[in-house]
């Protein structure tokens, strides 16, 4: 047993490895969100108008009794740029009904970047004063929520989409929110 | 020689402090910048800040809000004010904030089951090792002396050797 002993620094060292092994593994400037199974903050937004058509606002009562994502971008937004190939892949699949959150932006240069990239979104809302971003605590565009038919926050994601994150998290979640019953 | 020595170094020294005066001088007003007041209210610009300085900015997340440049800051700080002339308390703007942003916005956390480690664990760390110390110095003070091995012998300049050591003569 005393022979043993010279193996307690190597243990411990053992012991501190793993933690900071793990700790290396950990995004830091992902913080899980508060809101997750929780009702999604209310609003009533005006709607970004392409072209023609008055400016009508959207409520979160609206979009009650259908699974919905929220896809919070702005024109000044690079990451946006990289993951909208992404957005527009889930629009066209028809995997969920995506609406956007023009977030802090200007309405020109909103209609314009969508003109440009193509336009997935169902309707997006604009929030111009960033309120509403606050209210779903967004800290970091774009992000990324799914709303079930509840209206309850069921995913967040922080940060352009990849691949990875829609085959691994959204389809998987979509399918068990969209099963009927 | 050792005279101009001398006056070289306090020159030089003369010199740095000069050169740190300078540089404080230079930097406090950008410093100062940093917490703008934007209304005429500096009561209420106080409370502001001193609630801005207990909320984490998500953006940068080593600064407070009060101290961070990023947009959202501005705009939580443009939140908290707003909140707290609407006559909210600083518990209701803490209760916002972490109700969108979570604990992590706090700078000093809630007392949780989580987050008992993080509050107790460095007392707890300290009164192991004390605990530690206390228990190996109690098990050396029953040794025997001879289990030790002696001091080094000092060193005496008289003889220009080394002494004998005192512990082997007794």
């Amino acid at each position: 047993m005393k022979s043993l002993r010279f193996l307690i620094p190597l243990a411990l060292f053992a012991a501190v490895a793993v933690f900071l092994g793990l700790g290396l593994g950990l995004n830091p400037s992902e913080v899980p969100s508060p809101l997750i199974g929780k009702p999604a903050p209310a609003f009533a937004l005006p709607v970004l108008a392409d072209g023609a058509g008055g400016s009508q606002a959207l409520r979160r009562e609206d979009l009650l009794g259908k699974v919905w994502m929220l896809n919070v971008w702005a024109s000044w937004c690079a990451p946006c740029r990289e993951e909208h190939p992404l957005v527009i892949d889930i629009a066209q699949r028809k995997l969920v009904a995506v609406y956007g959150l023009n977030y802090k932006d200007k309405p020109a240069a909103a209609t314009q970047w969508l003109r440009q990239l193509g336009n997935p979104y169902t309707a997006t809302l604009v929030d111009a004063d960033g309120r509403a971003g606050i209210d779903f605590g967004v800290y970091g565009v774009p992000e990324t929520f799914i709303i079930d038919r509840q209206g309850i926050v069921r995913f967040k994601h922080v940060g352009p989409l990849n691949a990875g994150v829609v085959r691994d998290k959204i389809e998987p979640l979509l399918k068990t929110l969209n099963a009927p019953g | 020689m050792l005279l101009a020595d001398r006056t070289c170094r306090w020159t030089g020294l003369a010199l740095l402090a000069a050169c740190m005066l300078v540089l404080a001088v230079a930097v406090a007003p950008a410093w100062a910048r940093e917490a703008a007041p934007a209304s005429a209210d500096p009561a209420l610009e106080a409370r502001v800040m001193r609630l801005s300085n207990e909320l984490r900015c998500l953006v940068c997340q080593n600064e407070t809000i009060a101290a961070s440049h990023a947009d959202l800051a501005v705009d939580l700080r443009n939140q908290v004010r707003e909140m707290l002339r609407e006559g909210k308390s600083e518990a209701d703007v803490l209760r916002y904030m972490t109700d969108r942003y979570g604990d992590f916005v706090l700078y000093r956390p809630p007392l949780k089951s989580t987050t008992v480690v993080l509050w107790y664990g460095p007392a707890a760390l300290l009164v192991l090792g004390l605990a530690g110390l206390w228990w190996m110095l109690l098990r050396r003070n029953r040794l025997a002396a001879d289990q030790f091995e002696p001091d080094e012998p000092a060193f005496d300049p008289a003889h220009g050797a080394q002494a004998d050591d005192p512990q082997s003569k007794r």
